[in-house]
């Protein structure tokens, strides 16, 4: 459409469907509406809370129970690992402003109890892919502060060696954040594949965005994952907006967990990281008891921009991601539970919180002091060792490099 | 995990929409790991070129468009013998392939082929005739073309047999026809060895001139052998246009295309 018809048919447009009149019911998202039902003990005695009862919509299937069990142990952890996190990102997005890190960044600040959260309900041998977004999923699922920053800025000590950067980030049992939108749902569809054929007991989740909710790669990866039933489980992380694109203007359909034809689909609060983990928790079991695949969307906010190029304010308000931060800020509502809940004083989440930082910091400074990649390494990993051309071109005297 | 995927794509013309999966994903999944990942040796078998009436989405020819996907091999066997012997290799090999099966020579080309296990190396070029003035490349069905386009330069048909069109000086040319079968990583040392002897080369393949595996074998010839080249490199191809039904036979290089580029080349 070129842009000096623009105007003309979006007030057409809006005049028959008007954007804002189709209003679409989500879960609650607020971080801090649990509601203690057991008095808590002992750090490591379960005790039991409740979720706000509008925490998940079903889509032919039942919610996951509103009663959880944690531990103080659990909620003291999930706090350092959502403020370490936090840091993490924050340092990132500082290197990146400072010139740094090169080429593209993209920050899951806002989102952290999907990340935690995730890892909490997670055993150590499920595997995960993610999107771009997938810093904080690759120090969870086994990686290091500092290899990830070291990765952001090209150095040998990164988790790639300096080769992937933000978005090729691996570990044992994380499959990468991707650089290409939705094309790592396939890719989880064959990983949960390939472990259902080696008759391994464990799932595997698939991560995307609600803008990658479009690709077509993904519907064909639900219709097959549903036909061959496997332990996948499809996580849509709704932050409600795609690059420049809220989630209104570019999907015909907003409530993603209803998009999987046969598959049924689970809605959940992702700003608090207890319905996170009871969410996660839920799918888990559901697809271990081989009922095939499922559909979650956790319905979550980003503050920052889609990456760095982007601002993250022409397409909504200031005051929007404003009133986000300071109401429904998924650390905030696990802090305010660990205190009014009595589990820890505000000093201790603050000494937690100052560690953290320097955790990151020292992480900082690490990676800064990591080599950068050697020459000889521009050339491996290609082919398999052994199996190469005889040369390839390169930045050598004759730019080509002999194996 | 341990395992070999091998998978199939029933027409290579459908293997657009896996681009992503196959040059993002499996040609790159090792190096953007650094080392961590690999795709277990993964072979795609994918028949290609054109099948005589198949037309627009039938009868192409994609390999060029995978050429600069370091990371993955992409093969195209000529004949059964050269296929089981290729087919292994791929297999075999822990790099992704590719692997093109002519179309039309699943119905065509006939060998006995050995029952027992053998593979044919990958990157490596076959000399199917040994000559000193001129050498002729190509891979999968033209090679056929390519023999008889031999034939009717040694011997032309009455049509062809005058001064004009086939001079008696060529006709005894010693022509060294080569299969190239793997196209990426391609064999640059022998071709360019064969090239340095006969000064003269002769490109033909089915895929369009834009772009295709000609221009780059082409390109670094010239840069090569410079010295060496008595002719500039001659290539034929199909044409730069889509492979329309009722022009496929014109589309694909015919044996008096190859002939009349050989005479041009040898005549230079």
């Amino acid at each position: 459409m070129s842009t000096r018809l623009a105007p003309f048919a979006r007030r057409v447009l809006s005049r028959r469907i008007p954007l804002g009149a189709r209003s679409v019911q989500t879960v609650n998202i607020e971080a801090d509406s649990t509601r203690l039902a057991s008095q808590p003990g002992e750090p490591s005695q379960p005790f039991t809370v409740t979720l706000n009862e509008n925490s998940f919509r079903g889509y032919r299937t039942e919610t996951p129970g509103l009663d959880v069990s944690v531990t103080k142990e659990n909620l003291i952890e999930w706090f350092q690992q959502m403020t370490l996190m936090r840091k993490m990102e924050q340092a990132a997005g500082a290197l990146y402003q400072a010139k740094l890190i090169r080429g593209f960044c993209h920050l899951a600040v806002g989102q952290e109890a999907v990340s935690v959260g995730f890892h909490s309900s997670m055993e150590k041998d499920d595997k995960l892919i993610t999107s771009y977004r997938c810093h904080p999923f690759a120090v969870l699922r086994g990686g290091t502060v500092k290899g990830v920053l070291a990765e952001l800025l090209g150095r040998q000590d990164g988790m790639s060696h300096g080769k992937g950067g933000s978005m090729h980030i691996f570990t044992p049992t994380f499959f990468g954040g991707n650089g290409i939108v939705g094309a790592q749902v396939p890719l989880g569809a064959g990983i949960a594949f390939a472990d259902k054929y080696m008759g391994k007991k464990t799932v595997t989740f698939a991560l995307y965005g609600d803008g990658a909710s479009n690709q077509g790669q993904v519907f064909e990866s639900f219709n097959m994952a549903k036909l061959w039933n496997l332990p996948c489980v499809f996580v849509c992380e709704n932050n409600k907006y795609g690059m420049g694109t809220s989630a209104e203007r570019s999907s015909s359909n907003t409530e993603y967990y209803t998009r999987g034809d046969l598959i049924p689909g689970i809605q959940a609060n992702g700003m608090d990281i207890i319905a996170v983990h009871q969410a996660v928790k839920h799918a888990r079991e559901w697809a271990l008891a081989d009922k095939g695949p499922l559909l979650l969307e956790f319905v979550t906010y980003r503050y920052g921009g889609h990456s760095m190029s982007d601002p993250g304010t022409t397409y909504r308000t200031r005051e929007e991601v404003q009133r986000m931060r300071s109401t429904q800020d998924p650390i905030k509502g696990l802090q305010k539970y660990i205190e009014e809940w009595g589990l820890a004083s505000e000093e201790e989440l603050k000494e937690i919180d100052k560690k953290a930082k320097q955790e990151v910091d020292a992480a900082v400074e690490e990676a800064k002091q990591s080599a950068e990649p050697q020459l000889k390494d521009l050339w491996t990993d290609i082919y398999y060792a052994g199996t190469e051309p005889a040369t390839m071109r390169g930045r050598e005297r004759e730019e080509v490099h002999h194996y | 995990m341990g395992h070999t995927a091998i998978a199939e794509i029933q027409f290579s013309d459908y293997i657009y929409p896996a681009f992503d999966q196959i040059v993002n994903e499996a040609a790159k999944i090792r190096y953007r790991s650094g080392g961590q990942f690999n795709v277990g040796g993964l072979t795609i078998r994918t028949p290609s070129m054109a099948v005589g009436h198949g037309g627009l989405y039938h009868s192409q020819s994609p390999e060029g468009f995978f050429l600069a996907a370091s990371g993955l091999k992409v093969v195209i066997p000529r004949s059964p013998i050269q296929a089981k012997g290729l087919l292994l290799a791929s297999i075999r090999d822990p790099n992704p392939v590719i692997f093109m099966e002519p179309k039309i020579l699943y119905r065509s080309s006939v060998e006995q082929v050995p029952v027992s296990d053998y593979t044919l190396p990958l990157s490596k070029i076959e000399t199917l005739i040994p000559g000193s003035d001129l050498t002729l490349l190509s891979y999968g069905t033209p090679l056929y073309t390519c023999e008889t386009a031999l034939s009717l330069l040694s011997s032309p048909p009455p049509e062809l047999d005058n001064e004009k069109m086939i001079p008696k000086g060529v006709r005894s040319a010693k022509v060294e026809l080569i299969d190239l079968r793997t196209i990426l990583p391609w064999d640059m040392e022998g071709v360019i060895e064969s090239v340095n002897r006969t000064g003269r080369l002769v490109i033909v393949h089915e895929a369009g001139k834009m772009g295709g595996v000609g221009a780059e074998i082409a390109a670094e010839v010239q840069k090569r052998c410079f010295l060496r080249l008595e002719a500039p490199v001659k290539r034929v191809c199909g044409w730069d246009t889509p492979v329309g039904l009722q022009y496929e036979k014109f589309y694909i290089p015919d044996a008096v295309r190859v002939v009349d580029a050989l005479v041009e080349t040898l005549k230079f």
